[in-house]
């Protein structure tokens, strides 16, 4: 089985600067996995270089085997982008944002099939927004903004669905939400990788996590829980000594 | 007198009519893609190319669309490079447009007063072959506007996601400016070079007010951007005055028409919107709460804060943190 999402060796610099750098990465089929790190370490870089978004200095990226300049079968894959795109100059409902989520699927110049308006509903159903469909979607509160765009990439049946930052400003009810919504997606058995500065409500679907810092990986394995048994602590820390050498070595997460 | 007797005002509104469907479908793009001043600064570029067929002896309708279209492609071309920020390559090109119309004018041994026709539109200028030319080019604009709506529409609205749902971005964003140029020609001979961009994003202003979907902003648009453009083109007839300005002034009229209508459809929907009445920067009380009968979620009717990397809920004047089992004072 070829791995969704493979990354070989690769590296992004971001205006001359190194972002990532050697980067080896495979995501196995039906995982869901939890990019980590601090702010600056590299784990939206890797999510949007990983998706073409931004080129690759060197190295490459593959989905679903292919290297990414031959990939064409965008319709497995479903992009979460960070919530901050949701809003635009003129209206549109959430039925709206949803349904363009299917164009991967869709020939030019065709009206919406009854298979893509059922895909559209199920999208709705599964981040529980059927009743607001009619909405305008920027009236939306953040964590069901959040979910309008998970559903916009649900519609399009994706195998691999990919979250930058999902829960960044989301409060934690909303979080238990969104978790709800992607225990259903990972139980179809898509992949699932989503970016997180702290997993919160997540961790519990979490099946591997890999923590980034300074554009390295520097854990990767299964996710750590809670020590103290108060809080969840699920987040690196930077001011810590890092580098390969201290890899299994007490890295707490 | 029978308005539509006279074979010059038959052509006028057939104009009108195209252009006013043809404005408003591109400017809703536009608007969407916050690039409501392209059509502008498109307009002042086709005006050197107005002039450029006056000095060349080419039909100036021509001249106009190839300019107008390289226009288009250099300020699409400076804005994806994004090395100089839209608004400051949109100036550059109101400007050397402007002047460069009115320099080629002068070499060509005219006034700059003879480009005022088309600069604020004229009705009695629309000859039989603009028509033929402005009526193709404004159903193609249509029919692509339209019929490419699910594409244009992700684009505008998010355009990293539309590119990995394998969307060629480039392409469509060409296209959008071409379309926009083609436009911005076609609306020459009624509504004017300046003031063309109007006619574009006044309908989506207005329509937006109302309706809270883009595809029934897009069409609701385009309806009343035909209103506008037909009952200026008549009205200044009557008026003796040039078509452009009065299609601006009853375009704008709708606009404030409908303000007092918007306003009172989104305050209704401010109601409903979550957390948006409350004062969010209420002073916190430094005492922790020792009773909380209830989660602080979404719909808890609490104001909700983000603070850092989580979110605090106003409650009594204080904001309240989960905390494991608890809630802490902010």
């Amino acid at each position: 089985m070829t791995a969704p999402l493979a990354l070989r060796e690769a590296a992004v610099a971001l205006g001359g600067r190194p972002v990532l750098r050697h980067l080896d990465l495979a995501i196995d089929q039906g995982d869901v996995v939890a990019l980590l790190g601090s702010n600056g370490s590299g784990k939206s870089t890797l999510v949007r270089a990983a998706m073409g978004l931004l080129p690759l200095s060197r190295g490459q990226v593959e989905l679903f085997g292919t290297p990414l300049p031959k990939f064409t079968s965008w319709q497995r894959v479903g992009y979460v982008p960070q919530r901050a795109a949701a809003a635009s100059g003129v209206p549109a409902t959430v039925w709206e944002v949803v349904a363009s989520g299917r164009l991967a699927r869709r020939r030019l110049f065709r009206p919406l099939s009854s298979r893509d308006r059922a895909a559209i509903d199920a999208a709705l159903e599964s981040v529980e927004l059927a009743d607001r469909r009619d909405d305008g979607a920027a009236l939306l509160s953040g964590g069901q903004q959040q979910r309008v765009l998970i559903a916009r990439a649900l519609a399009g049946e994706p195998d691999l669905l990919v979250l930058d930052e999902p829960t960044a400003g989301v409060d934690l009810h909303s979080q238990y939400e969104l978790a709800n919504s992607l225990q259903r997606v990972a139980a179809s058995g898509a992949t699932v990788l989503l970016v997180a500065h702290e997993l919160g409500a997540l961790g519990p679907l979490i099946d591997r996590t890999v923590v980034l810092h300074d554009g390295r990986i520097v854990y990767d394995g299964e996710p750590r829980t809670a020590t103290d048994g108060h809080t969840f602590h699920d987040h690196a820390h930077p001011e810590r000594p890092t580098g390969p050498t201290i890899l299994g070595s007490g890295w707490q997460l | 007198m029978n308005l539509l007797d006279l074979e010059f005002m038959q052509r006028a509104l057939l104009a009108a009519l195209v252009t006013g469907l043809a404005a408003p479908a591109v400017g809703t793009y536009l608007v969407q893609r916050r690039l409501a001043l392209l059509g502008d600064g498109i307009g002042h570029v086709a005006v050197t190319g107005v002039a450029l067929g006056v000095l060349t002896g080419q039909a100036p309708m021509l001249t106009a669309v190839v300019v107008a279209v390289l226009g288009a492609l250099a300020i699409e071309l400076i804005r994806a490079r994004g090395r100089t920020s839209g608004d400051v390559a949109l100036a550059l090109l109101f400007y050397g447009g402007i002047a460069g119309g009115v320099l080629l004018i002068g070499i060509a041994g005219e006034s700059p007063a003879s480009l005022q026709s088309y600069l604020f539109g004229s009705i009695v200028t629309v000859s039989a072959g603009d028509l033929v030319t402005v009526a193709s080019l404004a159903v193609v604009v249509v029919l692509l506007a339209l019929g490419l709506a699910p594409q244009m529409f992700a684009v505008c609205q998010d355009e990293e996601f539309a590119k990995v749902q394998g969307l060629d971005v480039r392409l469509y964003s060409v296209l959008l400016s071409v379309m926009a140029a083609v436009t911005v020609t076609v609306a020459m001979r009624t509504v004017g070079l300046l003031l063309v961009s109007a006619l574009m994003v006044i309908p989506a202003a207005t329509a937006q007010q109302l309706f809270r979907g883009f595809r029934i902003t897009l069409l609701s648009a385009m309806g009343m951007g035909t209103l506008a453009s037909l009952g200026g083109v008549t009205t200044s007839f009557y008026l003796d005055a040039a078509p452009g300005a009065t299609i601006v002034m009853l375009a704008l009229g709708g606009f404030v028409a409908t303000w007092p209508l918007g306003a009172a459809i989104r305050h209704r929907r401010r109601l409903a919107a979550p957390f948006e009445d409350a004062d969010p920067f209420a002073v916190p009380s430094p005492h922790a709460t020792e009773s909380h009968p209830h989660e602080h979620g979404e719909h808890c009717g609490h104001p909700a804060v983000v603070h850092g990397d989580h979110v605090d809920y106003v409650h009594d004047g204080h904001r309240h943190a989960r905390h494991g089992d608890h809630y802490d004072e902010h």
